[in-house]
């Protein structure tokens, strides 16, 4: 018995190992990368890095990516994708921007409200596109993101929607909690954090989460589970949809304007993020912990190079080369498992 | 050698992990010669294949082709010495043409930078259908060709190959009769010029229209060899169901009550015609046939995963309108599918998400899922169908099939359904499992559940079943009470004869 015992022990904890990897790989990973940026932006005896007034600075950056990609992480695990994304940001930003206008004097709360319906209007067309009519869902939210961009020029005439109310700007550039230099949060990231928070209790807490795996898992059984599969995948797309649509009030006002070219290329670095994350592109496998640590790699990456003076070309390089690794670190996790 | 085989397989013999597939399995095919091969479902007959072609390594036994004995092939020799197998799945590259196929990795090629010299390939392969009879136009695409027309075109490559031993399996299970007719003088065709084929299927009446001879396996072992002109229909089956019926099944003697559910009249075009049957309380209806005979198809279509064209549901007396399966559970139906990994199971997924799928609207409370009631049932059920699993957070994918097989069952044990269909329950799982998952079923009837239960094994459906309908090529053959029923009865309405024994 003694000596079966022995490597059975042995066993047991290396797979329990592989398994902690597993499931936090890429937190370390992140962790990893922090630890690396304050050491290397040390100057003057502190790390710049890991000053409060960065950290805050990152996570407002990496907000609006961030709310879009709570959104794209159901698309993906239903085995689906979401193109659309950086165009309805700009869409949406426009639109809204042209209600939050000055002259028009109209409550914060009704650019608001415009800006979530039209995104999750938008979004079911989506779903719909790719659950009645077949389309593959790449296909059908590439057309959406080249009508968006254009919707967003048309009505501007390629023109910025500037002079809007202060309250709208509120949202974008205010804070609250707001302690003076030490501490405050601006309400971008707490946006950001109340969507995480939604989005988490909806993935893992629901009927509706549960659905979003199994229909990535496999569709067909999930249909003759009773799944109604076309109404879900009108809903998860109709979600990512209002995402966007308030990843878009949050920009317009941030930036005090509803731009026709905002957004771009935002919906690769959402996929980007989930996929950092752990997503599967298979569908069926992925968390909304994981997005928020692959969105915040992408930011602290960025803006650690920055603040080391790392030119934004080789930032560039260095995004497609972390992308790269990690979908190749999942490949061989999944190849393993199975 | 008294005679010149160009085929023996000798004393083969093939093991799975606790399943012994083939056990001392002959087989002699003459050159010049159609040799039917013949058993039901999992007597080892695609093994066998197999082994010829090199897919599978015999674990024991000789193969003797054009007199050299080899103790295993692989896939490529095989096809070197000209032995060739068309599939009952035919899979040509659909938007090629019917030449580019044929000549797929050796094309005629013109001019030192090797240009397909496509005209020489069209005449090549008008060429060689002319010496088989064929009248195909060689630039169509194989997408825009029938089946039948798909069967010559992948002979055709067969023969180009200089094959000279053809194994068909089932080829003619989805082609019309005119097409058959075809079929069969392209193998009289094929006999003359010395070719052997090795002809697999299920219908008898095939066998003596077209083979010299005929071989009949059952359960992993060979039975006979015989000239089909020795033989009739009646000793063909007896043959093939010559096995001694155990009685191990633990069929528990239920009181049958009122009639559950009735379908009258069901018809979904293309798949099965005018279909009726009822299933009582406390009832296993035990639905057989042959592949392709409807049966799948008929429970499918009443769980809404496709709904019939027209036809009558009725359960407890009452007509009820099933669109999508999500109605039939609300009604109180389960369907354990055919196929555990194409529609049952979500492999990515944890034991207890694919266990509480179909039930999960039982498990919100007011804000969201209750996992602790969640856990509280699963336990229950993996401790009920003694499911081994290190944890229900395992990944189902890891788990072996009779284990992968009983979460599904618990799926649908958790709707607490009234009427189950379940669907090949035991398919590819181990002897112990099997036996687990009939006493479940035994079980269920007794609590009052109706059951139906479509198996192609034999054994299963007359050990298992109070009552049996066949069904054959879509329609309702018969139906047949569980003491009047035998294995010889069931295959003659599974052939679509009149019960003469």
């Amino acid at each position: 018995m003694s000596d079966t015992s022995v490597p059975d022990t042995k066993t047991g904890k290396s797979f329990k190992l592989k398994a902690f990897v597993n499931k936090y790989g890429i937190l370390l990973i992140f962790i990893g990368i922090c630890i690396l940026l304050s050491v290397l932006t040390i100057s003057n005896g502190t790390s710049v890095f890991l000053k409060f007034r960065n950290i805050v600075n990152v996570l407002r950056q990496s907000s609006v990516i961030g709310i879009i990609a709570m959104g794209v992480t159901f698309v993906i695990i239903t085995g689906g994708i979401d193109l659309s994304s950086g165009s309805l940001v700009a869409m949406i930003g426009v639109l809204s921007a042209m209600l939050a206008r000055n002259v028009l004097h109209l409550p914060m709360i009704i650019p608001v409200i415009a800006a979530m319906l039209l995104g999750i209007l938008a979004g079911s067309i989506n779903g719909a596109l790719h659950a009645k009519f077949k389309i593959p869902p790449f296909i059908a939210t590439l057309g959406m993101m080249t009508i968006a961009r254009g919707v967003a020029f048309l009505v501007t005439n390629g023109r910025p929607v500037d002079n809007l109310t202060p309250s709208f700007q509120q949202l974008g550039q205010g804070t609250i909690l707001d302690f003076g230099q030490n501490f405050f949060i601006p309400v971008p990231v707490l946006v950001f954090l109340v969507v995480i928070l939604v989005s988490n209790f909806l993935l893992s807490n629901t009927r509706f989460g549960k659905f979003t795996y199994a229909l990535g898992g496999n569709e067909q059984a999930a249909y003759i589970c009773g799944v109604n599969v076309d109404r879900h995948k009108i809903l998860v797309y109709g979600y990512a949809g209002l995402l966007s649509g308030i990843a878009a009030v949050v920009l317009t006002s941030r930036i005090s304007a509803g731009q026709p070219s905002a957004g771009n290329m935002y919906e690769l670095d959402a996929i980007a993020s989930a996929v950092i994350g752990g997503t599967s592109l298979q569908g069926g496998i992925g968390t909304i912990g994981g997005t928020v640590v692959g969105t915040l790699i992408i930011a602290v990456m960025n803006n650690g190079l920055d603040l080391m003076g790392v030119s934004s070309y080789w930032q560039q390089i260095l995004k497609g080369l972390i992308i790269l690794i990690a979908v190749i670190i999942d490949t061989m996790r999944h190849q393993v498992s199975r | 050698m008294a005679e010149e085989y160009l085929l023996e397989m000798e004393h083969i013999r093939k093991e799975f992990p606790g399943v012994l597939a083939l056990s001392d399995v002959t087989l002699k095919v003459k050159a010049g010669t159609v040799h039917a091969l013949m058993g039901e479902n999992g007597a080892g007959k695609s093994t066998l294949m197999k082994c010829l072609l090199g897919i599978y390594r015999p674990d024991d036994g000789i193969i003797r082709f054009d007199e050299v004995i080899y103790e295993e092939m692989d896939i490529h020799s095989s096809l070197n010495l000209g032995i060739s197998m068309i599939h009952q799945e035919l899979s040509p590259i659909p938007y090629m043409t019917v030449a580019e196929n044929i000549f797929l990795g050796r094309e005629p090629i013109r001019g030192k930078i090797g240009w397909v010299n496509s005209k020489k390939q069209t005449e090549m392969t008008l060429e060689l259908f002319k010496g088989l009879g064929i009248d195909i136009d060689p630039d169509m695409k194989m997408v825009d060709l029938s089946i039948a027309n798909m069967q010559m075109v992948e002979i055709a490559t067969a023969i180009s190959y200089n094959s000279k031993l053809i194994i068909m399996d089932e080829p003619t299970s989805a082609i019309t009769e005119k097409e058959v007719a075809h079929l069969f003088r392209m193998i009289n065709n094929l006999r003359e010029k010395g070719v052997a084929v090795i002809y697999i299927t299920h219908k008898m009446d095939e066998v003596f229209q077209i083979a010299d001879e005929v071989t009949v396996l059952r359960d992993g072992a060979f039975v006979d060899t015989k000239l089909a002109s020795e033989i009739d229909k009646n000793g063909l089956i007896s043959m093939m169901v010559g096995r001694e019926l155990t009685n191990f099944f633990p069929k528990l003697d239920v009181e049958i009550g009122e009639v559950k559910m009735e379908v009258r009249n069901l018809t979904l075009k293309g798949k099965f015609e005018n279909v009726s049957f009822e299933v009582r309380r406390g009832e296993i209806l035990g639905i057989a046939g042959l592949m392709g005979s409807g049966r799948t198809e008929v429970i499918e279509s009443i769980f809404g995963v496709y709904p019939p064209d027209s036809g009558e549901i009725l359960v407890d007396g009452k007509p009820v309108k099933i669109d999508q399966p999500m109605d039939a559970i609300e009604i109180g139906m389960g369907l354990l599918t055919e196929d555990r990994k194409l529609s049952g199971l979500f492999l990515p997924l944890s034991v207890m998400d694919n266990m509480v799928y179909s039930s999960i609207g039982n498990f919100m409370n007011k804000i969201g899922l209750n996992f602790k009631r969640m856990k509280v049932e699963c336990e229950k059920q993996r401790k009920a169908l003694s499911l081994k699993t290190p944890s229900l957070a395992q990944r189902v994918v890891n788990l072996s099939g009779g284990n992968q097989q009983k979460v599904l069952i618990a799926r649908w044990l958790l709707t607490e359904p009234d009427i189950l269909f379940l669907d090949e329950p035991t398919r590819g799982i181990d002897v112990g499992a099997k036996s687990e998952i009939h006493k479940l079923t035994s079980k269920l009837a007794e609590l009052g559940k109706a059951i139906v239960m479509v198996s192609s094994e034999m054994p299963e459906v007359l050990g298992m079943s109070d009552r049996i309908v066949v069904m054959h090529e879509g329609k309702k053959a018969g139906e047949l009470s569980r003491k009047d029923a035998t294995q010889e009865r069931i295959l003659q309405l599974a052939a679509g004869e009149a019960l003469t024994l």
